[in-house]
């Protein structure tokens, strides 16, 4: 249905446009404006009333006059969905970016997204191996997760997204995911970087990408991550596939909410931010998971940066709030060289206690992963002593724990870009590592497992 | 005067409306979809409703229906067990009747109105009953006996009163003035229910949690707060206390949280065991589910709803605990309705009536003589959630300043995967003077006077560790050293607690005192050796000490602890002659 035009826009402001003497128009729905230059631009309504109607404009006011025609579409947005969208790259606002015809829709499904009734939800508890080690060991990723990246600017968090998306796997199964990436406000830079990597590895052909760059307009990226999750779901749900959703930059999109927020004047939170955003960004991640009865699955992998490499920042401490712990990227350990290098102190799996031990990883893995957090942490603690009082002031014990924090950053920690090592691999590694320390220091490990794999055992 | 109004104006979850006789508070419904809204808001002839689910779609001109009701939630037998979003809509009939997504428009019943209990009357004809009276029982659960009353401003002589087998909205008992009582009875969320007078509390909510129980007890009837960055812990502390919490119901609302996190919750409690009585958990329990992607207007409501079903069931004289997670997402709901309200903001963009807000849903909480006479009681634990672990923030500070008792949980702690990590040096409870007492006469006669040495050592260890950060623990005096030994096994071995053990998990209060007193044990005997001569390394190494640490996590451990702490002793005392 297309309505008649109007052309009574009175105010323009930042990506709003404000127009009276309406029909009666919906809360949400979708809106066309016919420049006068004959561009046309899309918006949705954000505000509606029998006098008022604010429009948000996706592609941004620029050229808009008073004489711009404003038509309702009389329904909310929604975006055509079917598998024809697996192998497709789309942009921002979810029209076809490679050239390809557009998509030949199943059905069209509402962006915003219904909440998944918690009832309803199914305990994530399959084990994901990504092969990286500092991952699998000690912040272990489920099937169903939303596990973001906490990372900085110049810190090689694509990279490390990019070997997640490449390596991840079930354990002793090849059943691959798919992947839907979602780039809001990144350089043509990163993602060239992006698509050539999944063009490499032929991970393009399972891939669906929507794609808002940093020249494309801000306001477009608030639909991006509903149009990308919303595929995620209708090829989970509708399509038994198992989801793998990676976007980044959330940092990008939560900027473009504080843009629309300030140019609604509405009252700022904490950093200009809007008072919403928490429920606005709950309304992306929960958008993860695995509901009963159905055999697809969510998990997510968002991205964001910290500005100023600050934890307590509104953007990462909402969304840790929200999400199922958090990997966290170090610049410290980026310095060094190495890679990856994820601070495994401050990351943390919540997911993680649901999915390891002898049924699905090994026996070992939680009490090998708390012994290697213990000890690490106490070495890093040491490290600052050390520096005050000189190596020679420490005790046996606590020269076993400085050392191993190096050999941890160095053998565990590190490893090469596409070195896909499996779980049982990793807590090998863990148990050689941990042999440099006398085992009566290894409290948090009991004999049965020490007797069972400790290499002095194993010989 | 009319009920039925028209949409004037959608922004969101606010929607105003035009036309209609409203009063603050009615409950409306908005739209051809009769989504539920309520009225908070009035301006000459609109009246601004927040809507409880998703307005898109929505119309200028469509109609809106006025109840002229309050926003209220139904009480009667069938509470028990049940799992509501936050408008007490059953999140299991949700899923029957709009599948795994909450989509919108559908009502309803919080519990099976067709299901017939048996009603068995207390009160006879001819009784004189005033409100809040009990008339009869129903055996809802297993463990827990739903008392029928009369609602409150009701009242008189019966009539005439049934026995047998109704379903909830039957009525049971007819009064002289023709009045009839059902057993389901409705109640304003935003209303406390009356009670009688407000006691001071002087019984302890033994919770089973070392740290909590004996360093800082909350009474049946106070209120707490946890406040914590992510990743610290809340929501496990709160998950603990709605498990092993001495309290004979318990309400659980999850505020505006993680969905996998609820599923979880959703998941376990049914197959637990509820160490107080050995019957299913559930059987004690009401939750709410309003997770962080649900309606924000719901999520705001859900702390109300929660807490009148805590109220109804303290009207019968059960001791009630009622976990709040987290009451941050209430307060940011309330934000962001007040924003779209353009209110003038307080601070951090808070509305201005944030803290009496805060304050007045504390205050729900407490000891009390019912309309009965009897004795009930409303514990509230709320869980804060700081931006950035922050709590000069407004949530915090607002909570602070009404509860009694403050658990702080630490990132610090969590991240030396010390758990519960509520901080020993600045958390504080203000009920012991209280509760002193009921631990002497059902405990110790020395209980309070353990707990100060303990606390003691902790703020003892705290100072010397400044001096050990500077200079190293050699070169402290070897009496400072085995103070800090102590503190260590004071931390280690007493207020580190495994929450996933199956043993550890609940620590019974004797048992806690029975520990304390082990580890002071410890400290005496040290000292008596060490003063005799024996080494430091010597005494601290001794192997019954470390087999004492570990029983706590094996069966039987009270009865054993004693001989245990007397082994230590002796191997002590031998470490003197060893020298």
């Amino acid at each position: 249905m297309t309505g008649k035009e109007y052309r009574t826009i009175t105010d323009v402001k930042g990506p709003l446009v404000f127009l009276n003497k309406t029909e009666p128009v919906a809360f949400g729905e979708i809106v066309t404006l016919r420049l006068s230059n004959g561009e046309i631009k899309n918006g949705q309504v954000l505000d509606t009333s029998d006098d008022l109607v604010i429009v948000q404009v996706f592609e941004g006011t620029a050229k808009i006059d008073r004489e711009a025609g404003v038509t309702f579409m009389g329904d909310v947005f929604k975006l055509p969905v079917s598998t024809d969208l697996v192998g497709r790259i789309l942009d921002g606002a979810g029209r076809p970016r490679d050239g390809g015809p557009e998509i030949v829709a199943d059905e069209k499904a509402d962006i915003i997204g219904a909440a998944i009734n918690p009832y309803s939800r199914q305990s994530p508890h399959d084990f994901i191996q990504t092969g990286i080690s500092a991952i699998d060991c000690c912040t272990t990723l489920v099937r169903g997760q939303k596990l973001p990246i906490f990372s900085a600017s110049g810190l090689p968090h694509n990279d490390i997204a990019l070997q997640i998306a490449r390596q991840a796997k079930l354990k002793d199964s090849d059943e691959e995911f798919i992947v839907v990436f979602c780039a809001m406000g990144i350089t043509a830079e990163e993602y060239n970087f992006f698509r050539s990597d999944l063009e490499r590895t032929g991970a393009l052909e399972n891939a669906v990408l929507f794609v808002n760059l940093a020249d494309d307009p801000a306001v477009e990226r608030i639909i991006t991550p509903r149009l990308a999750l919303t595929a995620a779901e209708y090829l989970a749900f509708e399509k038994d596939y198992h989801v793998l959703v990676i976007y980044t930059d959330m940092t990008n999109y939560c900027d473009a909410l504080r843009q629309i927020g300030a140019a609604r004047e509405e009252v700022p939170g904490r950093r200009g931010y809007p008072g919403y955003m928490y429920t606005d960004l709950a309304m992306l991640y929960e958008r993860a998971g695995i509901v009963k009865g159905k055999k697809g699955s969510i998990t997510q992998f968002p991205i964001l940066t910290m500005p100023g490499d600050d934890i307590t920042h509104p953007i990462p401490d909402l969304s840790g709030y929200i999400t199922e712990g958090q990997i966290v990227i170090s610049r410290e350990l980026h310095q060094q060289g190495i890679y990856p290098p994820i601070n495994v102190l401050p990351s943390l799996s919540r997911l993680m206690g649901s999915c390891i031990g002898e049924k699905t990883t090994r026996d070992d893995h939680k009490k090998v992963s708390d012994q290697m957090y213990a000890a690490y942490a106490q070495g890093r603690e040491l490290r600052g002593l050390v520096a005050i009082v000189g190596e020679d002031a420490l005790n046996e014990r606590d020269k076993q724990l400085l050392d191993f924090s190096g050999v941890f950053e160095d053998k565990f920690l590190r490893q090469s870009r596409d070195e896909d090592r499996t779980i049982e691999e990793t807590l090998n590694l863990c148990w050689e590592l941990m042999a440099s320390i006398d085992t009566k220091y290894l409290v948090r490990l009991d004999e049965e497992l020490i007797s069972k794999y400790h290499p002095e055992n194993r010989k | 005067m009319s009920n039925e109004g028209v949409i004037y104006r959608i922004s969101g979850p606010v929607v105003t409306a035009t036309g209609m006789n409203a009063a603050m508070y009615d409950v409306v419904r908005v739209g051809h979809e009769g989504l539920m809204g309520e009225v908070i808001e009035l301006h000459g002839d609109k009246a601004v409703i927040q809507v409880y689910e998703d307005t898109s779609g929505i119309r200028p001109g469509e109609p809106v229906l006025n109840t002229e009701e309050t926003l209220s939630v139904a009480l009667g037998p069938g509470l028990l067990t049940q799992i509501y979003d936050g408008i007490q809509r059953p999140l299991a009939t949700l899923e029957e009747v709009m599948g795994v997504f909450i989509t919108r428009g559908v009502d309803a019943d919080a519990f099976d109105m067709e299901k017939v209990w048996t009603f068995e009357p207390t009160a006879a004809k001819g009784d004189e009953v005033v409100s809040g009276q009990v008339i009869g029982h129903v055996q809802e659960t297993e463990t827990i006996v739903h008392k029928i009353m009369v609602p409150p401003g009701k009242g008189g002589v019966v009539k005439s009163i049934e026995s047998g087998d109704f379903n909830v909205t039957q009525t049971v008992c007819v009064l002289e003035d023709g009045t009839e009582l059902q057993m389901m009875q409705k109640w304003p969320v935003r209303t406390p229910r009356p009670f009688t007078q407000k006691y001071a509390p002087d019984t302890p909510l033994v919770t089973g949690m070392r740290i909590l129980d004996f360093l800082f007890p909350l009474a049946k009837g106070g209120a707490a707060g946890i406040p914590g960055p992510f990743g610290s812990g809340k929501t496990v502390t709160q998950q603990s206390l709605a498990k092993y919490s001495d309290a004979q119901l318990v309400v659980y609302i999850g505020c505006g949280e993680r969905g996998n996190e609820m599923t979880e919750v959703l998941d376990e409690f049914p197959h637990l065991i509820d160490p107080n009585t050995g019957k299913p958990l559930m059987n004690r329990t009401v939750m709410i589910a309003n997770t962080s992607n649900m309606p924000v207007a719901a999520r705001e409501a859900s702390v109300y709803t929660g807490i009148t079903i805590a109220e109804y069931f303290r009207d019968m004289g059960y001791d009630v605990a009622l976990m709040a997670d987290s009451t941050s997402r209430w307060a940011e709901a309330m934000r962001e309705i007040s924003s779209r309200l353009e209110e003038m903001p307080g601070e951090e963009g808070y509305p201005a009536y944030l803290s009496s807000r805060i304050a007045e849903f504390y205050e729900r909480a407490g000891r009390v003589e019912t309309l009965n006479g009897d004795d009930g009681s409303v514990t509230v634990i709320g869980a804060v959630s700081p931006p950035g672990g922050d709590i000069s923030e407004p949530v915090s500070q607002g909570t602070l300043r009404i509860v009694k008792v403050f658990w702080g949980l630490d990132a610090g702690l969590a991240r030396q995967r010390h758990f519960p990590a509520i901080n020993w040096l600045n958390s504080y409870s203000l009920y012991p003077q209280s509760l002193d007492q009921w631990f002497r006469d059902n405990i110790a006669q020395d209980f309070p006077e353990i707990r100060t040495q303990i606390s003691g050592l902790l703020q003892v260890e705290a100072e010397l560790q400044e001096i050990v950060q500077l200079v190293g623990s050699d070169a402290l005096p070897v009496d400072q050293q085995l103070t800090l030994e102590v503190a260590r096994m004071i931390r280690e071995f007493f207020l580190q607690q495994n929450g996933f053990d199956p043993v550890d998990a609940y620590c019974d209060i004797k048992l806690q005192y029975e520990m304390a007193k082990a580890i002071l044990s410890f400290q005496d005997a040290a000292k008596a050796a060490m003063a005799d001569g024996a080494l430091l390394n010597d005494v601290v190494n001794v192997p019954a000490r470390s087999n004492l640490m570990r029983g706590r996590f094996e069966q039987g451990y009270i009865d054993r602890i004693a001989a245990m702490v007397k082994e230590m002793n002796e191997q002590i005392a031998n470490a003197v002659e060893a020298n």
